[in-house]
């Protein structure tokens, strides 16, 4: 589904959005308002310039618009693969990404993602993870390595890994597999105007903090974590 | 054998513990779920893997010159020190205890090579939740410190972390960056990134460049305890700044200066000749005291 289309049917109250680098920003008309809209496209790999746009934009939003949800359109292969770029400390633009994504929040404003394509590790954490909930399209390709690869750096036979992978969403690639395991909000059939504005409703209700853990034992996909993280926060300590 | 040498006490060679042993005062360090109360990961052994009861990753209390700080120490020996669901999990508990309970700072024994592909998901989602928990603590008023001198270095989603922290303190043998050389090289070809030219790999990520880049605060010796002083000599100068719009726009603006001045770069060397280094092709060479005092004269 191209980009265009995407948008359409997302926004057909009509929106004004530009495409350059492989960075989408512009906004959109809903029924809740005016909204940011930034991501990538083409299955972007994060590269220094791509991160700072995106950040840019979201600087901006938060200094002209203030409250202003803010949607973000998650299509990334991952991070950009070159020396140049690790020279000049690409985890470091990654991370400024990420923190203006958080300051967004801290300063009122509602976020989304909705991974309309490809998500995969660093492009992913940057900053479609980083909003207050995260969707994904159908058809969305979401993951860290594919099997076949991880066969190769785990050195864990293909097969062996197609079968457990089967059963458990720790390690199957896929949307359903983030669902179960509490980053996926929810998977949407398509593109669609409903879905978008019933997600931004639900957003005018800021989450109290990083929910994920619990979500994912709820839906039994994560069923260690949460448990870990509040015996950590509440063990008696003896110093 | 030189006194001082004799004395020294390598962080890169060291287990996370006894990182933690000379880095906290003797005496304070308190583990908050100690291997035996816990298990080790699940996931693993469906994969026939051995665990290790603290999952690669030791969480405590202590104290830094008399002063309550949490520490997270990652064990790169075990798993390369990556993120799975119960090490993630351990990291996200104690940084959301910062919270509650304000210690003078987290300090942030970073040596991983990112996520745990064994439990890939959980991985990738447990960093999520840590580069939420560590902007929550440091909000919270709570300075998040990494220190990164390990032979994982920091790398991929932990990259990222680091890069999340109030300041990184790194040695000249540390290596902070987000794909992996031999990732590079594999996808991208050799030419593009020779993972097995050590001396390149350090000019590209290794813990000089950081420093002088300035995307590392300090550069100290590859010694527990030169990691130790340096660590209270930052957080006795540092009060941790509320999020801030005004702080992100002039990060913003020194990011992008940057890769319009340094784009083209392929090597380090290109880099500090660019900063002003008068021998660019000595940095290599020149020990921590002489680096510091170059970077400290540089023009800027």
């Amino acid at each position: 589904m191209s980009l265009n289309d995407i948008l359409d049917s997302l926004f057909p109250a009509g929106h004004t959005v530009a495409v350059a680098n492989q960075v989408i920003t512009g906004e959109a008309t809903t029924a809740q308002g005016t909204v940011a809209v930034l991501g990538t496209t083409d299955a972007a790999a994060i590269d220094h310039a791509m991160a700072l746009a995106l950040s840019g934009f979201t600087l901006d939003t938060i200094e002209q618009h203030p409250g202003r949800p803010l949607v973000y359109l998650v299509d990334t292969s991952g991070q950009a693969l070159s020396r140049s770029q690790e020279l000049l400390c690409l985890n470091g633009s990654l991370a400024h990404l990420a923190q203006c994504v958080d300051l967004a929040r801290r300063q009122g404003h509602a976020s989304l993602s909705l991974v309309t394509a490809n998500a995969v590790s660093g492009g992913f954490l940057s900053f479609g993870l980083m909003a207050d909930r995260a969707y994904a399209l159908a058809d969305a390709q979401v993951r860290v390595m594919d099997l076949r690869a991880m066969a190769r750096v785990t050195k864990i036979a293909h097969e062996r890994l197609i079968e457990l992978a089967a059963g458990s969403p720790i390690f199957a690639p896929g949307a359903e597999s983030y669902v179960r395991m509490g980053a996926i909000e929810a998977i949407w059939p398509e593109p669609s105007a409903g879905l978008l504005e019933e997600a931004l409703a639900a957003g005018q209700v800021a989450p109290v903090g990083d929910l994920r853990q619990s979500c994912g034992a709820e839906r039994g996909g994560r069923q260690l974590a949460a448990g870990i993280t509040k015996t950590v926060q509440n063990a008696a300590c003896g110093a | 054998m030189i006194a001082s040498l004799a004395a020294r006490h390598s962080w890169f060679e060291a287990t996370a513990r006894a990182r933690l042993a000379g880095l906290l005062d003797p005496g304070s360090f308190s583990e908050i779920l100690p291997p035996a109360e816990s298990t080790p990961s699940p996931h693993l052994a469906l994969l026939d893997l051995p665990g290790a009861f603290d999952d690669g990753v030791v969480v405590c209390y202590g104290q830094l010159e008399k002063k309550p700080i949490f520490a997270i120490a990652q064990e790169g020996q075990f798993m390369g020190g990556a993120v799975g669901e119960i090490h993630g999990a351990k990291i996200v508990g104690m940084l959301r205890r910062a919270i509650e309970e304000k210690p003078a700072a987290v300090l942030f024994l970073i040596d991983s090579g990112g996520v745990r592909l064994h439990e890939a998901n959980a991985g990738l989602i447990a960093i999520s939740e840590i580069m939420r928990a560590v902007l929550d603590a440091r909000a919270a008023g709570v300075p998040v410190l990494a220190l990164v001198g390990g032979s994982c270095g920091a790398f991929g989603g932990m990259g990222i972390v680091a890069k999340l922290c109030s300041a990184i303190i790194i040695s000249e043998e540390g290596r902070l960056a987000l794909s992996g050389p031999e990732v590079i090289e594999t996808v991208a070809g050799v030419e593009e990134f020779d993972s097995k030219d050590r001396a390149l790999v350090w000019r590209v990520t290794g813990g000089k460049h950081r420093y002088l880049m300035g995307d590392c605060a300090m550069l100290v010796e590859d010694d527990i305890a030169a990691f130790r002083r340096g660590a209270a000599k930052f957080l006795a100068g540092w009060s941790e700044p509320a999020p801030s719009l005004a702080h992100l726009r002039a990060g913003q603006q020194a990011l992008e200066n940057r890769l319009a001045a340094y784009a083209s770069y392929r090597d380090g060397l290109q880099v500090w000749a660019a900063l002003g280094v008068a021998r660019p092709e000595s940095v290599p060479l020149l020990d921590r005291d002489s680096l510091v005092a170059l970077k400290e004269g540089l023009p800027t």
